[in-house]
């Protein structure tokens, strides 16, 4: 497997430069092949582009709450660029604001199911035997289940509130990620530089966290990206059956949602967050599968 | 084989039963019950209205009357539905939703499976990029973007179909196209994936080398092994068809299981909510479990262990 030296997994030894060299050669390799990947590149510069339109856009754009009755529903504008929705507020202002949370349910959700996966992976990966074999079967177990249903009864039941989304979400997403993880440890688990650190005599919390979880990092990283889309989705998913982001906060899910009702006469409310949001899982899945060919990810494939 | 059988049978009692218990106790803990919302409710008729359903008997024991009458396949009477039980609601709602799963699943295999062995075959070709770029739209646009679309331009514009509804066969068309295509996309993708990594293999050099035709290449030698990854993710998908099913319910109007469900656990319907939850888990494991059987079928290096 991937032999990256971190100056960690020598505690003991001087470090050379070269040493050093060596432990970045898997990141600037990665980097390099990345570079030469067009369709990724795009797709993170447009991530970027729109993360940063998203955050700082509001604060120049029209408001998103401003309601004008008198205007209605308007069709794109040099006054409105996209239009406005049927209580006469200014689409693209509310697309910015949307962004913001759809963007940080993605992100928060994803980090909560990092979390669970690379630690519940990690331990079962790390111990092994009979620990291990109870832990992915359970994960087997899990993987059968609708979880899409308990997500709508925990939404419907506990009200809908947008922290309980990030759990409920990230619980869901947690899965593979534990999968991979699992897998990497046990293949790191045979390499050396493991070995030396337990002939040192550092704790199994410290060989974990400190060595098997960093080197593991490459699936960890490819893998993440292709989940952003996938909590996404279903917080959108959510939304549109009127279980996720409530007014007056809104998501792309939401504007979907409003856009799909009025559609027959007002189809721009429907095709820019559409649009928009379609152009977002375009940018974070040819990242992912960019990453995931820059790395040589193969544990992650699908 | 019969022995796997038998051990993955009884490994999903205790699955089973662990969803019935959370789903239970999950429901009793929340605040509100099925009668809250109803306006003017005195305190005595709903005294009545609880006595009987049997809520007003400890949590306990109407937790094992429940699983009694589950054994007898009795998911008892619908909260909101006055005179109507569970089993009645699921019989009328559930074959619609089947169809539409069915019809999807369809689109997915016979849509995903061709794209999946052609861009393959011919890799790297313009025919490779463009099933990728089919591929990759149907993961990109999702569910609830892609049908009102295909609604606004097929059912309102040029009026092929009718927009919404599920009256004659040409109604299934839209909905099964298009809560099929994401799953499509997914065993293109895979079946690209598989089909590649059998080609390289060295029985396929040899297969060559002995003459055999590509088509015999591809479809007697490759296919079978290519399959693979696709038979594997078939289970997420149907889980992700019966789930899925919920929104699509929604944009077209169909009266499926699906659509009551998600109105089921908005109205606190109790024992509809649990009924069709049981209903999805028992479904989903036992597809899991052909899943895996076929699996081993076609790999023979697996055993039934």
């Amino acid at each position: 497997m991937r032999t990256s030296l971190s100056p960690e997994s020598l505690p003991s030894a001087e470090i050379t430069p070269e040493q050093l060299e060596q432990g970045t050669s898997l990141w600037s390799d990665a980097w390099h092949r990345l570079r030469k990947n067009r369709l990724a590149i795009a797709g993170g510069v447009i991530l970027v582009a729109l993360a940063l339109l998203c955050a700082f856009g509001p604060l120049f754009s029209q408001s998103y709450s401003d309601q004008n009755l008198d205007l209605g529903a308007t069709p794109p504008s040099a006054a409105h660029w996209l239009g406005t929705d049927t209580l006469g507020r200014d689409l693209f202002a509310r697309l910015l604001y949307g962004g913001r949370i759809s963007l940080m349910v993605g992100l928060v959700a994803t980090f909560v199911a990092l979390v669970i996966g690379v630690t519940y992976g990690a331990v079962a990966g790390f111990f092994g035997g009979k620990t291990d074999a109870v832990m992915m079967r359970l994960v087997d177990i899990l993987y059968a289940l609708p979880f899409t249903v308990f997500v709508i009864l925990l939404m419907v039941f506990f009200g809908r509130n947008i922290y309980l989304l990030f759990l409920a979400i990230g619980a869901v997403e947690w899965l593979t990620m534990a999968r991979i993880v699992r897998g990497q440890i046990l293949s790191i688990k045979k390499m050396e530089y493991i070995e030396a650190a337990r002939s040192l005599g550092l704790g199994k919390r410290r060989i974990i966290f400190r060595h098997m979880i960093p080197n593991a990092l490459g699936p960890v990283i490819v893998y993440t990206t292709l989940t952003i889309p996938a909590v996404m989705l279903l917080e959108a998913f959510l939304s549109f059956l009127g279980l996720g982001v409530q007014p007056p906060m809104s998501s792309w899910g939401v504007l979907i949602k409003d856009g799909a009702e009025k559609m027959e006469e007002f189809p721009w409310l429907l095709i820019f967050p559409g649009g928009l949001f379609s152009l977002t899982l375009f940018s974070l899945n040819f990242l992912g599968d960019g990453l995931r060919d820059a790395l040589d990810v193969r544990s992650a494939k699908d | 084989m019969i022995r796997f059988l038998l051990r993955r049978l009884l490994e999903t009692i205790p699955v089973l039963l662990v969803i019935v218990t959370a789903t239970f106790f999950m429901l009793r803990f929340v605040p509100g019950g099925p009668f809250t919302s109803e306006k003017a409710v005195t305190p005595e008729v709903r005294r009545n209205l609880e006595a009987h359903y049997g809520l007003d008997k400890p949590l306990f024991q109407q937790y094992t009357d429940y699983l009694g009458s589950l054994l007898r396949g009795d998911f008892g009477p619908s909260f909101k539905y006055s005179n109507r039980t569970v089993n009645e609601i699921i019989a009328d709602k559930l074959p619609t939703s089947l169809e539409l799963g069915g019809g999807s699943l369809l689109v997915a295999l016979g849509l995903g499976l061709p794209l999946g062995v052609l861009a393959a075959v011919k890799r790297n070709t313009w025919l490779d990029y463009l099933a990728s770029s089919t591929a990759m739209i149907g993961i990109c646009v999702p569910t609830f973007v892609l049908g009102p679309l295909l609604v606004l331009v097929f059912g309102i514009h040029l009026r092929w179909f009718n927009a919404s509804g599920w009256y004659e066969p040409i109604d299934r068309v839209l909905p099964s196209l298009v809560l099929g295509f994401y799953y499509a996309a997914y065993v293109a993708r895979l079946t690209r994936g598989g089909m590649l990594d059998v080609l390289h293999q060295d029985f396929i050099r040899t297969a060559r080398a002995k003459g055999a035709s590509e088509a015999r290449v591809v479809f007697k030698h490759a296919l079978r092994g290519g399959l693979l990854p696709v038979v594997s993710f078939l289970g997420p998908a149907i889980a992700g068809i019966l789930t899925g099913s919920f929104v699509i319910e929604t944009i077209f109007q169909i009266p499926g299981l699906g659509r009551e469900f998600v109105n089921s656990a908005f109205n606190r319907d109790y024992t509809l909510v649990l009924g069709t939850v049981i209903l999805y888990a028992s479904l989903i494991v036992v597809l899991n479990l052909i899943v895996d059987i076929v699996q081993v079928w076609l790999n023979p290096k697996l055993k039934f262990e």
